[in-house]
């Protein structure tokens, strides 16, 4: 297998209601990634795209044809993918095997949702698509209860009060908004604090709404090239050196583990493996924060904390910029948005640009980092893990 | 290959409080809700049990934002119930005040009923749902 690079991206700003097209948003962010390439659409010898809801929100179905064509890539295959939340990841790892394999040597990932076209309830409604629709959705499940239900099974499982518990989980908010509020790119550039986390409106016992990432539009972009093309195009390309992927079936059935997520364990492990490393050498780490324990559940599956003890990297500061891992330096899903098919792709441009060094402007830079770790979660049962890496 | 019990089958028992569920031939897990091979061995020879539809609850969460279509019922309480044959199955709570739910309803003893949901522009069919009262 040949090696992957990410060799360029683009993203447009996350909003609430963008005046622009769901089409609109990913042909921009894919220029964007054409243009800062030092490559022509002429170039892209195929695309991935993710877009998960534009049947709803645009009354646009197969929008990666458009896309190609929108864009002068004329007539080269294009394929849409769909895995929830995980989406832009599962467009991005695909890409990646297919270049790896030799088939393609230039490709397009580009991801795009247009969330906030619907009002919050059809949102709701179509979130909770991601549910299982004969066991689970008859029963009245939204995205945001089904962690509200990992949220309380968590207290119990690790005998955590869940005054406690909430407050490592307003931590987690209050961290991704002092990022987001420093990012170009973020939906809501503002900073928070627990009190304010504490005090919001109650969506779904324990989870308010400032545990709750949001309903957001959005696109992004990145290149992917093969070794021997991305030496000629770039002089930091970044490395995709480990990919993970694995499924799970409807919340109950995973009894057995919860409120550990198999399916993250066994894709983390993927990644770790095929890259050579562990957690202790991760730099950067993008995670799937779509509600604050997520977040925590998430850093323990990855191997940043022993189970039942993520809060506390939060509360000590540890995932900070100069932490021991830092992570969502972007924002996260809270605060720079989650418009779902764009969001993994987001991820893998936002984690890039770290290994690129390109975020000290924006005083958002770890320094020196070298090893980067994406996670993504869609719905609970698809999860992709990869691992960035720069010369 | 058929499935042993489809849903319509699965939500037909449960509108007459009965929980059907698969038991594996070859390792002996129980399987419920059913799926097309045991949850546990992915066997395929499994037969059709009725379980006692007792258990207890492990988690839950009271909703107070709901999708299009389901605002009437708000708040209203979701939970996940270890039965007595070892899966865990979603459901309803019936009887308390969903605003008055607290982490002390977990471990509580519950039995099985159903409520029917009928359906809405994006569900092929109505469902059968489980809704569990305290024992």
């Amino acid at each position: 297998m040949r090696r992957v690079a990410v060799i360029g991206g683009g993203h447009t700003r996350f909003v609430t209601h963008s005046p622009n097209t769901s089409l609109e948003l990913l042909a921009e962010a894919s220029m964007d990634a054409i243009a800062n390439s030092n490559i022509s659409p002429k170039d892209i010898q195929a695309i991935n795209c993710g877009n998960v809801l534009g049947e709803f929100t645009d009354g646009q179905g197969m929008i990666q044809s458009y896309l190609a064509d929108d864009i002068g890539c004329n007539h080269v295959p294009a394929t849409r993918f769909e895995g929830a939340c995980a989406t832009g990841t599962i467009a991005v790892r695909d890409a990646a095997i297919q270049v790896a394999a030799g088939v393609y040597d230039i490709m397009l990932v580009a991801g795009v949702e247009k969330a906030t076209a619907m009002d919050t309830p059809l949102a709701t409604r179509t979130f909770a698509m991601f549910s299982d629709s004969r066991y689970e959705n008859p029963a009245g499940f939204t995205f945001p209860a089904v962690f509200a239900m990992l949220c309380h099974l968590y207290a119990s499982h690790y005998d955590i009060p869940l005054e406690t518990l909430k407050e490592q989980m307003a931590q987690v908010s209050v961290q991704s908004h002092y990022y987001g509020a420093r990012n170009p790119n973020a939906q809501f550039q503002k900073e928070l604090t627990v009190e304010k986390v504490l005090n919001g409106p109650m969506v779904t016992t324990p989870l308010q709404l400032m545990d709750c990432c949001p309903f957001t539009d959005g696109a992004a972009a990145v290149i992917l090239a093969s070794e021997e093309m991305a030496r000629k195009l770039t002089d930091t390309p970044v490395w995709i050196a480990g990919t993970g992927q694995a499924s799970s079936g409807h919340l109950a059935s995973q009894s057995r583990y919860l409120p550990r997520i198999r399916a993250r364990e066994l894709s983390v492990k993927q990644a770790y493996k095929m890259a050579g490393i562990g957690p202790e050498d991760v730099d950067i780490c993008e995670l799937h924060d779509c509600f604050s324990i997520a977040s925590i559940i998430a850093a323990e599956s990855l191997g940043f904390a022993e189970f039942g003890k993520a809060g506390q990297l939060w509360e000590t500061g540890e995932t900070k910029i100069d932490g021991k891992i830092p992570i969502n330096i972007s924002g996260g899903l809270k605060s720079k948005g989650h418009p779902i098919g764009a969001t993994g792709v987001s991820q893998v441009y936002e984690v890039s640009r770290q290994l690129r060094g390109d975020l000290a402007d924006q005083g958002r830079q770890v320094d020196g980092a070298k090893v980067g770790l994406v996670d993504t979660l869609g719905g609970d049962g698809v999860i992709v893990n990869l691992v960035l890496k720069r010369d | 290959m058929k499935y042993k019990i489809d849903f319509q089958t699965y939500s037909d028992a449960l509108k007459t409080n009965r929980l059907l569920g698969l038991k594996c031939t070859s390792c002996g897990a129980v399987t419920c809700p059913p799926k097309m091979v045991c949850q546990e061995c992915a066997g395929t020879e499994q037969e059709t049990i009725e379980l006692s539809g007792k258990g207890e609850i492990k988690t839950f969460t009271t909703t107070y934002i709901a999708s299009l279509g389901r605002q009437v019922e708000v708040p209203y309480t979701v939970i996940m119930v270890a039965l007595e044959e070892g899966p865990w199955i979603s459901g309803n709570l019936n009887e308390m005040d969903p605003k008055k739910v607290t982490m002390d309803i977990i471990g509580r003893k519950v039995t099985l009923g159903h409520k029917v949901f009928p359906g809405d522009l994006y569900s092929s069919n109505e469902a059968a749902r489980p809704v569990f009262s305290f024992c």
